[in-house]
């Protein structure tokens, strides 16, 4: 059964739900408020007043050949992280949901990247794959390799996608591994029986009884490679080289904060919020259709 | 279709030994029931027939080839689990129909044979239902078609009933025994009902602590119980069991009371009176202190204590019966016949 509070009057409730509110508040419905109606016009360059363009600055966002590319940049960007940082993560918890001894260990070890915040991480492997000192950028010139993110788009590319989803995988592998656990023991006998084997039996049987969980997954990851991800870009190429790892997100940072330009800063933000809003909505209505719960 | 034949089978977690060799052969069409308390290793031994666990010691052959390293899929069963198993995310149809898939069999055999089975369960109307959408006695029937649709050697069922109703699990109970007589597939039933046991099985094998006490048919069973175990078990309400010393014909109980027995034998012993089998008799030498009638309708069940002494004691007397305020003493009488002697010691039948 489920608990129901009533309560008396509205004093106490509001009072409970009054930090959320205001965090909510301050925190998102005001700055969000404050990009919407900044979007409408465009400062001077010292910030003392602002003319009002109407959409002036969608227009002018929408005719730009660099923004229109950062759309491409963050779909392919988005895409890649959530699968290298899905697959892996369900790869690891079927492994390790058929561990017998040692199990605990193993999923102890494989939650702490999680424990690591992004641009730290983003630090990290900076390092590792730094084109003057990095341990692995010099491995790979040993094997003849001339690994250089600086210069080389793709390269860039890949490297701040490990680095997003490196961490992610540990928050996947948690969700995917409590999953598994909960797949009932004689389904999976069942399907023995009737003839399946291990990995027919996970296509078959296993991997749509995860469906609820891969749904809440992938709706999360898309939300978090959209948004979190800034501090490893910002880390590791900085939204270069030329661009090619200048994601949404990033561009409005550099815009607003590093080209001074705010008005286009904020109609990017809002344009960011629809977007994001519009995949959710999606996702919720297309693919959930599809999800056995 | 094949038999069946255990041979000191054992089981053994780490060093805990929890099956001590059971040994039994089944005939090809036989319906055998294992029963037993909970935590006795029936559902164990079953899935070592099915291949969910390993055999630690011992042989398990169907149709006369040794299984112990083959797969469940390479068995040639079918097992109905006690939760039923069924596939969730697929619609009864697709729950039928997924072995065969897998085993590749042509669409029109596998729709045939889904078909059948539907018709032999009257599923045919939720053949496109997901198994949330059914009820427990039609869920219980989809497991029931997703192993004959295999048309398997062997029928393992692990407590099928159990999640049932006390009314729908009597009238499944009929269904599946009639369909098996009618398939005439070997079949292994774990419950730890002793009525479902006594009226589905050709044979039962009573188990407890890990050991099969008792093989036998029902009647045997009941009639004969080899051991203390299989004869409280086996039979409701329970045998009474009553220490008493056995001499010259007599058979003289703790409370002093002797009874007219026909063992030669001169032991101390336990003695089984089976409540059904006492007899109501003013001048009966087994005296019952009444403590609690149970009206059930067709019989009453009288328990009490034996008289002098505090050994509980349980009669069941036909029709309605009932206590006076300030009972005295009711005397029962037993035909000699019907008495079970058992050693005091290690619990065997006494013939």
């Amino acid at each position: 059964m489920e608990k129901r509070v009533t309560f008396r009057g509205w004093g106490l409730p509001l009072l409970l739900v009054f930090p959320q509110i205001l965090i909510s508040g301050v925190f998102f419905f005001y700055p969000a408020a404050q990009a919407i109606w900044q979007s409408l016009f465009i400062p001077d360059p010292f910030g003392l007043s602002a003319q009002f363009v109407g959409l002036g600055n969608f227009e002018f966002l929408f005719s730009d050949r660099f923004y229109r590319s950062s759309f491409i940049t963050t779909a392919v960007f988005s895409t890649l992280v959530t699968l290298v940082s899905m697959v892996p993560a369900l790869f690891l918890a079927v492994l390790a949901d058929r561990l017998i001894k040692g199990a605990g260990t193993y999923r102890t070890m494989l939650i702490w990247p999680y424990a690591v915040a992004p641009a730290v991480a983003g630090v990290l492997w900076l390092f590792m794959f730094n084109t003057r000192v990095g341990v692995v950028s010099w491995y790979l010139a040993q094997l003849a390799y001339d690994w250089n993110h600086v210069l080389n788009d793709g390269e860039a590319m890949g490297l701040v996608v490990v680095a997003s989803a490196w961490g992610r995988i540990s928050y996947n592998f948690l969700f995917f591994f409590a999953a598994l656990q909960s797949v009932p023991k004689s389904v999976i006998e069942a399907a023995a029986i009737d003839g399946a084997r291990f990995w027919k039996r996970f296509f078959t049987i296993v991997l749509p009884l995860l469906s609820p969980t891969t749904f809440f997954l992938l709706v999360v990851n898309i939300v978090y490679s959209f948004f979190e991800t800034f501090g490893v870009i910002h880390t590791i190429t900085a939204g270069g080289p030329q661009q090619a790892t200048t994601i949404l997100v990033y561009k409005v940072f550099s815009d607003g904060f590093v080209g001074q330009d705010l008005g286009s800063s904020a109609a990017q933000s809002v344009v960011l919020l629809v977007v994001v809003g519009a995949l959710t909505v999606i996702q919720f209505k297309y693919v959930e259709k599809r999800v056995h719960y | 279709m094949a038999d069946l034949s255990l041979e000191d089978v054992k089981k053994r977690f780490g060093n805990t030994e929890v099956i001590h060799g059971v040994s039994t052969d089944i005939k090809d069409g036989e319906f055998i029931v294992i029963v037993g308390p909970s935590g006795c290793g029936k559902s164990t031994l079953l899935r070592m027939v099915a291949g969910l666990e390993s055999v630690s010691d011992g042989e398990i052959r169907i149709g006369g080839v040794r299984v112990n390293e083959k797969e469940p899929m390479d068995r040639d069963i079918a097992m109905v689990f006690q939760n039923y198993a069924l596939y969730p995310h697929m619609s009864v149809r697709q729950n039928m129909a997924y072995g065969l898939k897998i085993a590749k069999k042509p669409q029109a055999e596998i729709d045939k044979r889904v078909a059948d089975a539907a018709r032999l369960l009257q599923l045919e109307e939720y053949l496109d239902r997901k198994p949330k959408q059914l009820s427990g006695g039609q869920r219980q029937r989809v497991a029931m078609g997703r192993a004959i649709v295999r048309e398997p050697s062997v029928f393992l069922f692990d407590e099928p009933l159990s999640n049932l109703d006390a009314k729908l699990r009597v009238q499944m109970r009929l269904e599946i025994k009639e369909l098996q007589s009618r398939l005439g597939i070997t079949s292994l039933y774990v419950t730890h009902d002793q009525v479902e046991a006594m009226t589905m099985a050709d044979r039962m094998i009573v188990m407890n602590g890990g050991v099969a006490e008792q093989i036998g048919t029902p009647l045997e069973v009941y009639e004969t119980p080899q051991t203390l175990f299989a004869a409280q078990f086996i039979g409701s309400p329970a045998m009474n069991i009553l220490n008493a010393e056995l001499k010259g014909g007599k058979a003289k109980l703790e409370n002093g009371a002797s009874l007219t027995c026909k063992s030669k034998l001169e032991i101390e012993a336990k003695i089984g009176l089976r409540p059904e089998h006492l007899t109501l008799n003013p001048k009966g030498k087994i005296e019952l202190m009444p403590l609690l009638a149970e009206p059930l309708g067709a019989n009453t069940l009288i328990h009490g204590k034996l008289k002098n002494s505090s050994i509980p004691l349980t009669a069941s007397v036909p029709g309605v019966y009932e206590l006076e305020e300030k009972s005295d003493a009711i005397g029962f009488s037993i035909d000699p016949n019907n008495l079970h002697f058992f050693d005091a010691e290690s619990g065997h039948r006494i013939s």
